[in-house]
């Protein structure tokens, strides 16, 4: 039996008078929640054991006014596994399981904080509190407003935080092009990459014609290295749902599919537990509310295959076969899930659509820049300090990301290039630090907003390698339906490749520019389409390093090893001569307990040497 | 014959505990990818059998369902090894370095990514992505992750397999 208004209501009331020492830091309370975070990050490093170490102790100690709670992801996952102690906030960063007897003794009983297990900022000053750590200052939770804060296998808990709110609102009180209306108003654009105006996209949908319509959640994050979709599935399921009956009442359809990643196996259990509690609660199923409204979900699994993100191939997978796009127009919208008329939109786009109709379209649009409203979450990762996920106003910087938000670049080292829009996206050099970030900047400097992946590079690294790294990527990921991207991404491969091993010529570099531009204008989907950018935006950027790669066979970064050069250590040398006597050509010289030197332009690169000699002083 | 007695024999289980699971779908064929990757999870690749059983079941072609095994990277027509040791080439790890640990595994291990050790002990694999960047770079053995990996990690972890054979 489904619940009522009323008595979702009544839950929301009692639940939300007793989470209040979750957001209210002043809440005057004996009772303590110790929060500790299971998202793939943190669960990867054992946190699940943290929580049931903690658990086994206010057992066994009796403590009573102590809750374990299992929540989604922190966000400053290179600090975990975290735990917060709340209502007072106590950010617990490296927590190991032999820590847990002195947070429970220290902290909980003896109300006195263990300082060791407090988080430093770049300065080294210790961090007390969430709130004043530098990574979070900046950010701003719409997307994440959830994350880190709920238990998402607790429908109450969504429930007390606004939850099904803006579902009543709009199944109760608004038509549905009132809906769509406050969607377009709000600017919200699409979270998967492209950005193609969320409102817009809705309108289509309700105005084709069709006795049965879908709407489908697009939670295939295929792009290596983002994991902005999977914190949301994670931490806040309910959020998903809710969005997604919102956008089924405004375009008429009754069932939806949420085509998730099986790499995802925390995600896609905690969606099927808010998908069993919604059914439970009645939020799910006939009638919903009492209204004529009737709405289901069922979760389809995808299988590794990084072109099923592109909204039509990932209709094909839906349906059962290979994940192959299809020619566009038709668009989903008219004709899409088994030839119906379908909403796609992605994880984080849904994300924002609960928050819009509570808040206003006002409010949305207040925040973020002139054609780009609202905030992004974007995966920040690589040579970074704060690893972990970020939520940002559109219009932030990237200096701002990296340097305020990530701490800037570690072990000393020198920026040199953030990738955005992973395999589809480019590479960003300093100059260009200060762009504001929002889709037509990011375009204008030749890479894309993508879905939010975020890596930044430092000076070790070979642009060259990167580009191939990605080309790399594309080639095992292309369907193969279409012959630009099928046999023109792997020839750019070949040319890369050729580049790397230190054969490249200085014409390759023509080829590689005009190859790149005609799979970019000719591929029938956008992998294929955008495959290319990573290579065109690396020789705009770096057109240097890929000279000194053909033109000197030198890789400045020594990560092209074909063309490292072989020397060795003038301080490691015992002049022991047996270098000399292997090597194969002659390059090497020096007489008996002397230092012997390598001739660069004779030596092979065989790497005899380095294997003969005693002292590790070949390199 | 013996041992010919034997592979049908694990066939002929196979296709009893294959036929009983696929009662729980309609026999549409939108359910091919659900049926597969619950195969996938319960033997670690989809045996022929399996295949022929599937086909039969959803009334397609035995090729559409080979097709579709062959066009996602999940599924896979060859067992994996007692202990998969997957290596994530995603971003994040490779920028620190995770095409060293793939180096090291496939010296270590004399197989390269995708195949299996002849003893069915080990196999190799390489994923793209299992969404722990901020532990970067990460490997995977079955389906435990290990964290801020190094060539060093890998070795004592294999070796630790080795020794507990």
């Amino acid at each position: 039996m489904g619940k009522t208004i009323t008595e979702i209501e009544e839950i929301r009331k009692y639940k939300r008078a007793e989470l209040d020492l979750r957001v209210n830091t002043a809440a005057n309370t004996r009772e303590k929640h110790i929060l500790v975070c299971q998202g793939t990050g943190c669960t990867s490093s054992k946190s699940p054991k943290i929580a049931e170490k903690l658990e086994k102790m206010i057992r066994e100690k009796n403590i009573d006014n102590v809750r374990i709670v299992k929540t989604g992801c922190f966000g400053l996952c290179s600090k975990g596994p975290i735990i917060i102690i709340r209502p007072e906030d106590t950010f617990y960063s490296l927590v190991t399981l032999d820590d847990v007897e002195e947070i429970i003794e220290s902290h909980i009983i003896n109300g006195k904080v263990v300082e060791r297990l407090l988080c430093k900022d770049i300065s080294g000053t210790v961090v007390n509190k969430l709130d004043e750590l530098p990574f979070y200052k900046k950010q701003m939770r719409i997307a994440l407003k959830n994350c880190g804060v709920i238990n998402p296998e607790d429908i109450d808990e969504y429930i007390a935080f606004d939850g099904f709110k803006a579902l009543e609102n709009v199944l109760t009180s608004m038509s549905q092009d009132e809906v769509i209306d406050e969607i377009s108003k709000s600017g919200l654009r699409g979270r998967g990459g492209a950005g193609f105006p969320t409102g817009k996209k809705w309108a289509f949908v309700k105005m084709a014609q069709g006795d049965q319509k879908y709407v489908v959640c697009n939670a295939d994050e295929g792009d290596p290295g983002a994991f902005m979709d999977r914190s949301i599935l994670e931490g806040d399921p309910h959020s998903l749902l809710e969005a997604m009956a919102i956008a089924a009442y405004s375009v008429g359809a009754n069932k939806g599919y949420i085509y998730v990643r099986a790499e995802y196996p925390i995600a896609v259990q905690r969606l099927k537990i808010a998908i069993e509690q919604e059914r439970e609660y009645g939020i799910l199923g006939e009638n919903i509310f009492g209204t004529n409204f009737s709405f289901d979900i069922e979760i389809r699994l995808g299988a590794g295959a990084f072109v099923c993100g592109e909204e039509t191939a990932l209709l094909e997978s839906v349906e059962g076969k290979r994940g192959q796009p299809r020619t566009k127009p038709p668009f989903p919208a008219n004709v899409g899930l088994f030839q119906k008329p379908t909403l796609i939109n992605n994880v984080e786009t849904y994300a924002n659509i609960t928050r819009i109709i509570l808040n206003g379209a006002d409010w949305y649009s207040s925040i973020g820049t002139e054609t780009s409203k609202g905030t992004k979450v974007f995966a920040l990762g690589g040579n970074v300090n704060n690893v972990g996920l970020v939520e940002v106003p559109m219009g932030t910087t990237l200096r701002e990301i990296i340097y305020d938000i990530g701490g800037g670049i570690p072990n000393k080292r020198e920026f040199k290039a953030a990738q955005t829009g992973g395999p589809s996206g480019g590479c960003i050099p300093k100059e260009h630090l200060d762009t504001k970030i929002d889709y037509e900047s990011l375009a204008q400097i030749g890479s894309m907003m993508g879905s939010g992946g975020l890596i930044v590079m430092d000076d070790t690294k070979c642009m060259v390698n990167i580009a191939r790294f990605y080309l790399d990527f594309t080639v095992s990921e292309s369907c193969g339906k279409c012959t630009p991207c099928r046999i023109g991404t792997k020839r750019l491969l070949e040319i890369l490749q050729k580049i790397c091993d230190g054969k490249g010529v200085p014409e390759d570099l023509e080829k590689l520019e005009k190859l790149a531009n005609d799979v970019k204008k000719s591929a029938v989907c956008g992998l294929g389409q955008t495959a290319p950018n990573p290579v065109l935006s690396t020789m705009k950027y770096f057109r240097d390093e890929y000279k000194a790669h053909v033109v000197e066979h030198n890789c400045e970064a020594k990560e092209c090893k074909a063309m490292a050069k072989i020397m060795i250590d003038p301080e490691k040398c015992k002049g022991c001569d047996l270098c000399k006597k292997v090597c194969p050509v002659n390059a090497i010289s020096g007489e008996i307990k002397e230092i012997h030197t390598i001739d660069q332009n004779k030596c092979i690169k065989c790497r005899s040497c380095m294997a003969k000699c005693p002292f590790k002083a070949i390199g | 014959m013996e041992s010919n007695e034997k592979l049908n024999c694990a066939d002929e289980k196979i296709k009893n505990e294959v036929c009983e699971m696929l009662k729980q779908f309609d026999n549409d064929k939108q359910h091919l990818i659900t049926i597969l990757n619950e195969v996938q999870e319960k033997y670690g690749y989809i045996p022929k059998v399996a295949q022929v059983e599937i086909a039969n079941y959803l009334n397609i072609p035995l090729a559409e369902v080979y097709g579709v095994i062959t066009f996602y990277s999940r599924f896979s027509l060859e067992p994996k090894g007692k202990y998969n040791i997957s290596i994530c080439l995603g971003t994040a790890c490779f920028v620190k370095g995770s095409k060293e640990l793939l180096e090291r595994a496939k010296q270590k291990l004399g197989i390269e990514e995708g195949k299996t050790t002849e003893d069915g002990m080990f196999s190799l694999d390489t994923t793209r992505c299992v969404g722990a960047c901020g532990l970067a770079p990460v490997f995977t053995v079955n389906n435990e992750v290990y964290g801020k990996a190094t060539v060093k990690l890998l070795d004592e972890v294999i070796d630790n397999i080795k020794a507990n054979l």
